[in-house]
């Protein structure tokens, strides 16, 4: 009967990964620690809360799953917020009545902004062949650059009631609207990279670049692509955590492109590409904020959160590891 | 050749799992001899000398060094015996420098604290007796292929009790003056006393250099001769002997228009300089030659991957010259790589993926944006089926199949659209003689309904009985175009190096 169990655990852990056994540990003992964790209102919290690491890691992985990653997430997210606060403002002095249409222009030009630095990541990695890192770091600081001397580390407040009430905070059927927007955006992402074509020539490109090649897709322009794609989502992360606060903020991006990678990676997104789903992605960023919520529940000390932040992620790849062996111990 | 023999080699077996590589091979090699290992791809040279340097353990048999049997566990003991090989895979670090490759290992130092210029000394030293034109200090990576087969001799020259030196196919990258200043060294070794295991294709060297020749064939030990005692032409018969001829099947070739061809075309690599070739349908051409004389990459710039400089492709009657992989795919040629793991397969996402790549794109399976999950699999499932994969599960990853079977995921990915012409660049490279045949029936199938296939082989048998037209290349050009009658092994072996006369004019 034992041995079936354990049996039965090695084998869910080989198909599912150790991701599921985290959660339910973590809200195993969050539970136990606090009576206000395992509640309605403190979920919709965490989802709402997770919004945007989550659409952030679903961007990141695209990079990931092409052999690189982004580490200007942050950064696009402060420039995307600098513009649209900008855009807005402006355009709200000239049109007061138009406000709708003032947030809809606001938000085109925080995401073709977006869309323009994934577009100067993408052409250094697939045409110039800059190395990822080399690339999206020194993107990261220009950009970071830029939004900080736009508004003078100040933040642009002044925004429309209209544009925090909606994307901030509004609901629909008691459902936050951040949260439905990233459900949405979770389902078109898994549908493209699960069920198409293009999501295939991603898979192959990430997984053995020559034989992509060979096999006769341009590898090239799903280099480019992983990176635009990235970019819209942080774009639009930044958007909506800009609705969040009320206003434009070059800082406001620090703290994701590490923590989307370490969600990625939780999630079993392989570092040298060809790895990695949609589906764990999302549960990977939502359970990083599970934990973060679950140790401000508990009443740990800030420092302390990040070091078990950084021993889960270790914790995570090497259970990865162990997985891999497994795997392949199991083979015919 | 009276002088005391150093090493023997006393009933050597080799057996992977039940493929028997090696059977029961005995030789020995004198002080100062060069005693060549002549054979076929496949046919045990390689396991030989890999026990010897002490890469692979043996089943079963020993080794002799001075008469005393010795234990060759690792690459390191085999040194420490004064054994050193040198394979054709270097293995040399492109980011250090000459001396520091030289000493990878055996560096010189005091409590760990490197003593540079002992090292640089002694670096100086080995490369003066060895009258190698080397700067100690110059990296690797930008030596010359010849220059880098320097340092990988001089490192093993390193140990002053060198007494065994194993060469494999030193020659195969070199030109020809770097050819003479390479035997100048054998035979400074050879003067020195240093047996020297040999291995060679060329006839050339063989006659050049070789005291006694080892035969051997599908891992069996066939005589060993001296070199005086036999001509050219006793060899290769020794060499292939009977071969097993059930496994090619008869083909019945049908050709018909012209698919492609190839005017006087050189390419970016350079390694193709002038090649003009033609393909039928219902035809299989054969490439033939050493690795580097443009059988390969003739077809690699057909395909895309090596840009034509000069010269014309002609596809369909259409001019193709420098088109890329997917417009070939998309007008009916594709092109499989012989290198599985690097160039060939998704070793990570399952054979499903792997196979259809090429063609997902078009709507067999797809709505051109959606795949069809179940229908792909379908289709795929009964694909493997007919070429009998095993294990016969298509979810798996390729990394979990044998080499052979790696090679019929790759050949699928041929069958899932309806190609043209396709080529097959090494098709059998570590496959076992069963899954050989089930490649050469499929080939048969395909050139019968009037495909056009070309098979770049350096495993001439498969050349020999699968084409219907061979050219064999030598150095960039075509040496010699074959049909029918006239290939033979004997002709294509000919052709296969540089003509003799050349070699001594220059």
């Amino acid at each position: 009967m034992n041995n079936s169990i354990t049996a039965n655990l090695k084998l869910s852990f080989i198909k599912l990964g150790v991701l599921p056994f985290l959660l339910i540990l973590a809200i195993v003992v969050f539970s136990i620690l606090s009576s206000n964790f395992l509640t309605v209102d403190n979920f919709t919290n965490v989802a709402r809360q997770s919004t945007y690491l989550v659409i952030i890691s679903i961007g990141q992985m695209f990079t990931l799953l092409t052999g690189g990653f982004d580490l200007s997430v942050g950064s696009i997210m402060a420039i995307s917020s600098v513009t649209t606060a900008m855009t807005i403002v402006f355009f709200t002095t000239i049109f007061p009545d138009s406000v709708y249409l003032v947030i809809l222009v606001g938000l085109m030009s925080g995401i073709l902004v977006g869309i323009l630095v994934g577009a100067i990541n993408g052409l250094g990695v697939s045409l110039f062949d800059v190395s990822p890192f080399i690339m999206t770091m020194g993107v990261s600081s220009t950009v970071f650059g830029i939004a900080l001397y736009l508004t003078g580390g100040v933040p642009i407040s002044d925004l429309p009631d209209e544009f925090s009430d909606f994307f901030g905070y509004g609901t629909l059927f008691d459902v936050p609207i951040p949260v439905l927007i990233t459900l949405f955006i979770a389902f078109t992402m898994y549908i493209l990279v699960s069920h198409t074509i293009y999501g295939r020539y991603v898979y192959a490109t990430g997984g053995n670049i020559k034989a992509a090649k060979l096999s006769g897709i341009s590898t090239k322009k799903y280099l480019f692509m992983a990176y635009i794609i990235c970019a819209i989502l942080a774009a639009v992360a930044g958007l909506l955590l800009t609705a969040r606060i009320g206003s434009g903020e070059a800082n406001l991006g620090a703290s994701f492109p590490l923590e989307s990678i370490a969600a990625c990676i939780i999630a079993g997104v392989s570092l040298r590409g060809g790895i990695g789903n949609v589906q764990s992605v999302v549960l990977g960023a939502f359970f990083i904020i599970l934990m973060q919520n679950g140790m401000n529940l508990a009443q740990i000390e800030s420092y302390l959160q990040i070091v078990v932040i950084g021993i889960l992620l270790i914790v995570a790849v090497l259970a990865d590891k162990l997985r891999e062996k497994l795997l392949d111990s199991t083979k015919i | 050749m009276s002088q005391k023999i150093i090493l023997e080699i006393k009933n050597l077996c080799k057996e992977y799992f039940s493929i028997t590589a090696l059977d029961d091979l005995s030789f020995d090699l004198g002080e100062g001899e060069i005693h060549v290992l002549f054979g076929e791809n496949g046919a045990g040279k390689s396991t030989t000398i890999s026990i010897i340097a002490g890469a692979t353990k043996a089943t079963r048999g020993e080794v002799l060094l001075d008469g005393e049997i010795i234990s060759l566990d690792s690459v390191q003991a085999a040194r420490s015996y004064g054994i050193s090989a040198v394979f054709q895979e270097f293995s040399l670090i492109e980011n250090m420098t000459v001396e520091e490759n030289l000493f990878l290992s055996a560096e010189k130092n005091t409590l760990g604290l490197l003593n540079k210029k002992d090292l640089h000394d002694a670096a100086v030293k080995i490369l003066h007796d060895l009258d190698f034109d080397l700067n100690p200090k110059s990296k690797v990576a930008y030596l010359t292929r010849a220059e880098q087969q320097m340092v990988e001799i001089a490192k093993a020259f390193r140990e002053d009790s060198l007494r065994v030196l194993i060469l494999d196919e030193p020659t195969a990258s070199l030109t020809d003056k770097e050819t003479q200043q390479l035997y100048k060294l054998i035979d400074k070794a050879r003067s020195k006393g240093v047996g020297i295991i040999y291995i060679t294709h060329r006839m050339e060297e063989i006659d050049y250099l070789a005291d006694r020749i080892t035969i051997l064939r599908d891992g069996k030990f066939i005589t060993t001769v001296n070199k005086k005692d036999v001509c050219e032409t006793e060899l290769i018969e020794l060499m292939t002997g009977r071969v097993i001829d059930q496994i090619f099947p008869d083909i019945n070739y049908n050709p018909k228009d012209l698919l492609l061809e190839t005017e006087n075309l050189k390419t970016q690599s350079g390694i193709v300089k002038d090649v003009s070739i033609k393909v039928h349908r219902g035809e299989i051409i054969g490439l033939a030659g050493l690795v580097g004389s443009g059988k390969s990459f003739i077809a690699r710039s057909v395909f895309g991957l090596d840009k034509a400089l000069k010269g014309k492709v002609t596809y369909k009657n259409e001019n193709c010259t420098n088109s890329t992989p997917k417009q070939m795919i998309n007008n009916g040629l594709i092109y499989l790589p012989p290198n599985r793991k690097e160039e060939g397969l998704l070793m990570d996402r399952n054979s499903i993926e792997n196979i259809s790549l090429s063609a997902i794109h078009s709507n067999k399976f797809s709505n051109y944006t959606l795949i069809n999950a179940k229908k792909e699999k379908e289709y795929i499932q009964v694909l493997a089926d007919k070429l009998s994969l095993y294990p016969n599960n298509i979810t798996l990853s390729p990394k979990h199949f044998s080499g052979g079977n790696q090679q019929k995921i790759m050949l699928l990915k041929s069958l899932i659209e309806d190609m043209d012409l396709i080529i097959l660049d090494e098709p059998t490279v570590g496959v076992d003689v069963g899954t050989r045949s089930v490649i050469y029936n499929l080939i048969k199938d395909l050139c019968e309904v009037g495909k056009a296939i070309i098979i770049i082989s350096s495993d001439l048998p498969e050349v020999l009985n699968l084409a219907s037209k061979v050219y064999v290349f030598y150095g960039g050009y075509i040496q010699a175009e074959l049909e029918g009658e006239e290939i033979t092994e004997q002709n294509v072996l000919n052709n296969f190096f540089e003509k003799r006369n050349n070699l001594h004019e220059q």
